[in-house]
């Protein structure tokens, strides 16, 4: 006679130590297999849209960094990106090089903290401090600059509040030269570890055609072996003056698109901002941060959208202007939230540990999902 | 597959190695992190931290909280009659309004920096001052105006009579052709940040 | 011996037994794990470039001690759901099933709990009743998070038995004993004359051991660390998973029971590891108390040299947890028996025809 089983519903979250923050997934369980997830979100919900009709345009930028809080500096540019695009504004060349430095000083630390998050989730503690001992040195960078370590506020609609520091080049380049041996080390404790590489390989396979289909973005995307980032495909600001590679999943320990691919493929990344903010910092001009500064930010009525490509993938911001000093609508497209779309089809079928290796490899951020 | 399966041991026996090499190097490397309450890291001149006003200085003009973009500062203001002395900004503007309340709720302050900048007296500026966290949250609304509650009365009184004088002067003026009931005394200008 | 001593001073055998086994439980137990969970606090510590516990004390030595004191103080929580004996036994019974290892296990030359001839195969034995605790803890907690960790934790378990138990006998049919207390007798001396170099005796069969006799040691090494589930092998705690696994309901002592436990089953399977292979409490260079004359310091030397190595095992084991990530529940079978249990049957094999030779 065959026992009488049930499926037992797993609540994972929203007080969960892997659940990146306040998801809660419903599991489906057999045992260990999992049939089905069910993602619920809203738990860190904050109005972020609605709360910008009432906020002046530059107001508007310290909530735009509490979108996606491991990368302020990109949702900043972004958001500045869609507001200069909307009112006209040429920034200066200098301007824009301050800008490529931090954001892909900002690309490097949230790829620290989502490989780092990775490895704590399929269980590695060490190297995860690791990753935020080299992250807090970004920060001291940023807090050189700005004042300020996570939610910046520095990059303004037409400009940047600050100047570079003094010793900020040379501090930078310190950072670049002892950054580079540290990848290394990561990838020799973490990446190539075989328990490591058994946990990630041909888990969570997102295959191509899915991954476009989802319109998955960023590393995510390109872990499934694309060649797709707005840095090259649709170059804005001035990535396009600079020398660097796209990485792209090859599968190199199981099927492309698995999380070791996705994982991987944010430690080459790292290395290629490495390059673009070295180019940056020898080829940086001299002038004045702040001469393109509009006195009021009043754009004029019309709609505009402008999309970069951030640490997590694409984020872009559609703004309606009335032609009032408030917008009169802000839509934000999250990276995070459509990446996130795709977990219940990746989850099929899998182990719980899976579970939470995928939801790691996927580099979701709340404050994003939620908004 | 047989290689392979050799191939799995080894890799799986090397690698745990390797990692072990790396954690035991760090065993030996100096620890980055500080006994904080005993020491603490130096800040840099630009870190954000909690703000100050400089009272002095300040003319009241409300700009700093209509730039911040979740409304922690509170400024109210009194115009100051004739012969009323409010003093000098540290560059030789002279003051014209009374600041009788000027509140910082640092419970909701999220230190964006928003409010330095527009300040033409830059009187409010961002200090290295981190370590002001409270039991009562009421605590943290921080009171800079310099005026006692008697004063703030006075000087909302003087400026009272004073328009009342001029309303009842232009009234009598006014009310020379035909009679006009004077107007009511107009209330200090309240002034809020919301937008 | 230390009963006979203490049954001629107190005069009668049944106190003096049970004095005589609460001696390793005060004298070692409890100092160890208070030592260990300090040591394993520092040693993460400072592989992560941190400095750990800090404030109690130097260093904060005396950090166990004040977290001690604070789970005594803490309220015994327990939910109306649980089924409350089993969930009061169970930390009880982990702690017993560790603690019962302790009675075979030859600190020095004088003081075993008991003179077991089967004293491995007894402490295998003991070592199965953490399945049980953990299971009763899993299930009686009324938890999912519980349940799954007790699932795992049964099948895990059981399986690196197997593993352990075949480099045991690996071990007997070279030394011809299962009893620890001989098996360290015999590798007595210097440190050549330990198992893992082949054992006593200088023939051309210890050097061809030698590379079987490593190869035996990793495995009964890894199966003994999935035993007590430390990881790369703790899916039945999986804090990044599970929460905590089996243990997520319990708190204040009962949890503190449980904490205790994994300590004193740390100790107790390098202990094994280190009677099994090397030369358990014997010093590698012989004793000054033998030198000097001194025959009432030798015991004292093979505690400490038994310490010694005890701890430096309990050292690779932190060192482990903090190097490397956690296995799947499957790929935890597979290595125990696509790659353990083969590789521990190849190797008695070789050396059974070894011996025979």
């Amino acid at each position: 006679m065959a026992l009488k089983t049930e499926e037992m519903v797993l609540n994972m979250g929203p007080q969960h130590p892997s659940t990146h923050g306040v998801l809660r997934l419903e599991l489906e369980l057999e045992g260990e297999l999992v049939l089905n997830v069910r993602p619920h979100l809203g738990y860190l919900h904050r109005c972020f849209e609605k709360h910008c009709e009432a906020m002046t345009y530059p107001q508007v930028i310290p909530y735009v960094d509490r979108l996606d809080y491991l990368a302020a500096m990109s949702n900043e540019l972004t958001y500045a990106i869609t507001c200069e695009k909307l009112m006209n504004i040429q920034v200066p060349e200098r301007v824009e090089y301050i800008r490529v430095i931090m954001v892909e000083l900002q690309r490097i630390a949230s790829h620290l903290v989502a490989l780092g998050t990775f490895g704590l989730d399929i269980g590695a503690f060490t190297p995860f401090l690791y990753c935020f001992i080299d992250r807090e040195k970004i920060l001291s960078l940023f807090e050189l600059t700005c004042g300020a370590r996570m939610l910046y506020n520095y990059i303004w609609i037409g400009g940047l509040s600050h100047d570079l520091h003094p010793d900020f080049i040379r501090l930078a380049k310190e950072f670049v030269q002892y950054f580079k041996p540290h990848v290394a080390e990561l990838n020799n404790l973490l990446s190539y570890n075989k328990i490591f590489i058994e946990r990630t390989a041909n888990v969570g396979v997102l295959p191509l055609e899915a991954a476009i289909n989802y319109n998955i973005t960023g590393p995510s995307l390109r872990g499934s072996g694309i060649k797709w980032d707005l840095r090259k495909n649709d170059p804005y600001s001035i990535y396009d003056k600079f020398d660097f590679d796209i990485p792209v999943g090859k599968g190199t320990f199981g099927q492309v698109g698995d999380c070791w691919d996705r994982y991987f493929v944010r430690v080459v990344e790292m290395e290629q901002s490495l390059r673009i903010i070295e180019q940056a910092l020898e080829q940086i001009p001299e002038g004045d941060v702040t001469s393109a500064l509009p006195k009021r930010v009043k754009p004029p009525e019309g709609t505009v959208y402008a999309r970069t490509e951030n640490p997590k993938g694409e984020l872009g911001f559609f703004i309606v202007s009335n032609g009032s000093l408030n917008p009169y609508r802000v839509k934000v497209k999250p990276p995070s939230f459509v990446n996130l779309t795709v977990l219940g089809e990746l989850c099929k079928g899998c182990f719980i540990s899976d579970v939470i290796a995928i939801l790691g490899s996927i580099d979701i951020v709340m404050g994003e999902v939620d908004r | 597959m047989i290689k392979q399966y050799f191939l799995n041991t080894w890799s799986g026996i090397w690698t745990v190695l390797v990692g072990m090499k790396i954690t035991f190097k760090h065993l030996f490397t100096p620890s980055v992190t500080i006994q904080y309450p005993d020491v603490k890291v130096e800040l840099p001149e630009r870190s954000r931290n909690r703000l100050y006003v400089n009272m002095d200085d300040c003319i009241g003009c409300d700009q700093c909280a209509r730039a911040c973009p979740v409304s922690c500062i509170e400024i109210e203001t009194v115009k100051s009659v004739p012969g009323d002395e409010v003093g000098k900004t540290s560059n030789g503007k002279k003051k014209a309004l009374w600041v009788t309340k000027f509140n910082i709720d640092f419970a909701k302050c999220c230190c964006c920096q928003l409010c330095v900048f527009p300040c033409p007296t830059e009187c409010i500026k961002m200090t290295s001052i981190y370590e002001f966290s409270e039991f009562e949250r009421d605590n943290l609304l921080y009171n800079f105006a310099t005026l006692t509650p008697a004063e703030v009365d006075e000087k909302k009184d003087s400026y009272a009579k004073l328009e009342a004088e001029k309303a009842a002067q232009k009234a009598a003026a006014a009310a020379e052709p035909k009679p006009v009931a004077a107007p009511a005394p107009e209330k200090p200008k309240e002034e809020s940040s919301n937008n | 011996m230390i009963f006979d001593w203490l049954s001629s001073l107190i005069g009668n055998e049944i106190i003096a037994g049970i004095i005589c086994a609460c001696l390793p439980l005060f004298l070692f137990i409890l100092p160890f794990a208070l030592v260990a969970v300090l040591m394993e606090r520092k040693v993460s510590a400072h592989m992560q470039d941190r400095l750990g516990p800090m404030r109690t004390g130097y260093h904060g030595i005396i950090q166990t001690i004040a977290d001690i004191l604070k789970l005594f103080q803490k309220e015994d929580i327990m939910s109306n759901e649980v089924d409350k004996p089993l969930f009061n036994i169970a930390p009880v019974l982990t702690f017993i099933g560790s603690y019962a290892a302790f009675a075979a296990i030859p600190f020095t030359s004088n003081f075993i709990g008991t003179k077991l001839d089967l004293g491995i195969v007894y402490i295998l034995g003991v070592s199965s009743f953490g399945v049980v605790s953990i299971l009763m803890a899993g299930w009686s907690s009324n938890n999912k998070y519980s349940l799954l960790g007790a699932m795992r934790s049964a099948a895990q378990l059981v399986s690196y038995e197997i593993p352990t138990f075949l480099v045991v006998v690996t071990l007997i049919t070279v030394t011809g004993t299962t009893s620890l207390l001989n098996l360290s007798e015999m590798q007595t001396g210097h440190f050549w004359n330990w198992m893992i170099l082949g054992g006593p005796g200088l023939n051309l069969t210890k050097f061809l051991l030698i590379p079987f006799m490593i190869v035996g040691a990793v495995i009964v090494f890894i199966s003994t660390l999935a035993e007590v589930n430390r990881t790369p092998f703790d899916v039945p705690e999986a804090d990044s998973e599970l929460v905590a696994g089996y243990y997520t309901e319990y708190s204040g002592m009962k949890f503190a029971m449980f904490f205790l436990a994994e300590y004193a089953n740390m100790f107790a399977v390098s202990a094994i590891v280190s009677a099994l292979f090397f030369g358990g409490y014997q010093s590698p260079f012989g004793y000054l108390g033998n030198l000097l004359g001194v025959s009432w310091l030798v015991p004292f030397e093979q505690l400490f040299w038994f310490t010694l190595k005890g701890c430096l095992f309990v050292f690779v084991q932190m060192w482990l947890r903090w190097t490397l990530p956690r296995l799947r529940v499957d790929q935890l079978m597979t290595l125990c028996w696509k790659y353990l249990i083969p590789f521990a049957f190849a190797n008695l094999l070789i050396v059974g025809l070894l011996v025979v030779l």
